[in-house]
């Protein structure tokens, strides 16, 4: 979101209106509705959408017994040790690992890729196309499908077996298209005369890069890094195919959730949500006043 | 294709500058594009020849677990006509999610593009913020919110409304909570394709006479036809392959083709030709769909 631009269209102008024109009340409460019908409904989607974030904030707290799904009581407990429960950190550590290794691997080559299809030419560009589109329309349960059946029948015979390794495979592969395309899109928006601005001032391919080419498509690269991190985070249906016995945030929550989901990991769930959220609105605010001191 | 990339990136981005064709050739291009198709060749297309060498192959009978090499189609016959309940239910209730995430997410985008200002990064944050509580605590709070001491059903029993008496574990529930789940991937790019468009195109409607709905209807729907297109196929995808939900808030019985697919591989043993079977048949219908309804809608910008 750092990556926003202004809008590339200026606003339109207020309409005129003539100060003869004197609507009755009714008509005003009608235009008023009608004008705001919009926003009015966004507000209700936005709490909606809030509201199982709510839910889970809440039930952190909750002093229950063994399954925490009716309310019995407030307690602190759960705060003061987020890692009492056994597992629920380890999955998360594991979860942040792999999320911060398939983010890297998958930005790099996306990045690459995305390069290639926009700035060249080359035999093969459709195909190559339908290569990268093609996981983006297949179902997560397929993927994991077909990974896990590669995976026992074929990498387990060469001493790979199901585990961290399998899970950060087919976390970099996931999330490669995704970069691709947001990292294509930046590189789109980006006049191609201006690189040849620099080779003209004979700046070699390699300078032009990474002084022109590289700080321009730099938002575009931190927006598709987040994004693929919060992809693999957020992962479940993949990994639960293709894990093991190893366990990520996700796929602990999910296995707890059969004999009951300890608050703890309510506490760890929203506390994500929180890191997140400053982390966005902080990179927000720096970007805005690097822009007002220009 | 790139509508695909609303979703994602860079909402603001501004259509390309009109350049002369500069496109450069050589082999660079493929040395770019090597490590990334590799990977992708390896755990993705390698992956898919090998689930569906599975699907044909069969089990040694009494050795649950072990399979040999074949090609015994009897596994797609038995995942198209004892599984065809399954998959009915998947495409329905996708189907009503997306359709419902679509009436919930277009006000919200226009709201968005053309009605809070300087407000609208506040609301992009907000609409992505709740992905990072994993969203299986999310649908876990669902479960509680809708359960039968839960706040939405005792408002609709004491209305009335509900003639079951609960919503939780029935096949609504899963809609509410498909169309909850993948919601923001319906909002994100139908806000880019509109934040894209120009305002004073649809007052021009206004101008010209058009009430309210005609405008809608003839000049901004139009116009973010790339953005609900994708956002169409990046709800009903997921939605259709998804068993999580099912699991956490639908019926014991009639389940959904992700909820088999999960079960034979992980759970029943010597499923795994079946199960493969059943995931390479969802995933040539989705492909099917997706491409017809790509025909029937698409602008030149998808694919």
């Amino acid at each position: 979101m750092a990556t926003m631009t202004p809008p590339t269209t200026t606003p339109a102008p207020p309409a005129d209106r003539s100060p003869a024109y004197r609507p009755s009340s009714a008509k005003r409460v009608q235009l008023w509705l009608a004008n705001h019908f919009a926003v009015l409904t966004a507000v209700l989607v936005l709490l909606y959408l809030f509201l199982p974030v709510a839910y889970t904030f809440a039930f952190s707290f909750n002093d229950h017994g063994k399954t925490n799904i009716v309310w019995q009581g407030f307690t602190w407990e759960h705060w003061q040790d987020p890692c009492g429960v056994p597992g629920v950190c380890e999955s998360l550590v594991t979860s942040l690992q792999v999320g911060v290794i398939s983010t890297v691997v998958a930005t790099v080559l996306g990045t690459l890729m995305a390069l290639a299809m926009v700035r060249y030419r080359f035999r093969g560009k459709a195909a190559s196309n339908l290569l990268i589109f093609v996981p983006m329309a297949t179902p997560e349960i397929v993927m994991g499908a077909a990974l896990l059946t590669i995976f026992v029948q074929g990498f387990a015979n060469i001493g790979i077996n199901l585990g961290f390794t399998t899970i950060v495979f087919a976390h970099i592969m996931f999330c490669l298209s995704f970069v691709v395309v947001t990292v294509r899109a930046r590189i789109q928006s980006l006049d191609p005369r201006i690189e040849e601005a620099a080779q003209d001032l004979y700046a070699s391919p390699m300078q032009t890069f990474w002084k022109v080419t590289f700080p321009l498509i730099l938002p575009g690269i931190a927006g598709a890094a987040m994004l693929a991190f919060s992809l693999s985070f957020d992962d479940f249906i993949i990994t639960n195919f293709v894990s093991g016995n190893e366990a990520t945030f996700p796929k602990f929550v999910y296995v707890a959730s059969r004999r009951g989901i300890p608050a703890e990991a309510n506490v760890i769930g929203f506390s994500m949500f929180v890191i997140a959220v400053l982390l966005v609105v902080g990179a927000q605010v720096v970007s805005s006043l690097r822009a007002s001191k220009k | 294709m790139s509508a695909l990339a609303h979703v994602a990136g860079d909402p603001a981005v501004a259509p390309p500058p009109p350049a002369p064709e500069t496109k450069k050739r050589g082999w660079t291009a493929y040395l770019l594009l090597l490590p990334g198709v590799l990977w992708l060749g390896v755990f993705f297309i390698l992956p898919l020849v090998q689930l569906a060498s599975v699907s044909l192959q069969s089990r040694y009978p009494g050795f649950p677990g072990y399979y040999y090499r074949d090609l015994n189609f009897e596994n797609y016959v038995s995942a198209l006509t004892d599984y065809a309940p399954h998959f009915a239910r998947s495409f329905l209730y996708a189907g009503l999610a997306t359709f419902f995430a679509f009436v919930v997410a277009y006000p919200l985008a226009y709201a968005m593009a053309f009605k809070v200002g300087r407000w609208r990064n506040l609301m992009l944050i907000c609409v992505i913020a709740p992905f990072f509580t994993s969203f299986i605590l999310r649908t876990f709070a669902w479960s509680q919110i809708l359960a039968d001491e839960g706040p939405v059903a005792a408002v609709l029993n004491f209305l009335h409304l509900l003639p079951g008496g609960n919503i939780i574990n029935t096949p609504l529930a899963v809609i509410a909570g498909l169309t909850y789940n993948f919601l923001p991937f319906m909002v994100l790019p139908i806000y880019a394709s509109l934040e894209r468009a120009d305002p004073r195109v649809i007052e021009a409607g206004g101008d010209l006479y058009a009430n309210g709905f005609t405008t809608f209807r003839t000049v901004t729907l139009p116009m973010s036809m790339p953005g609900v297109l994708a956002g169409t196929l990046l709800t009903f995808i997921p939605a259709a392959g998804d068993f999580v939900n099912m699991e956490l808030l639908g019926p014991q019985r009639g389940k959904m083709v992700g909820n088999v697919i999960n079960d034979q591989f992980l759970a029943v043993p010597g499923g795994y030709p079946v199960a493969a079977a059943l995931s390479f048949t969802l995933m040539a219908a989705i492909l099917v769909m997706v491409f017809l309804y790509v025909r029937r809608f698409g602008t030149e910008e998808l694919v």
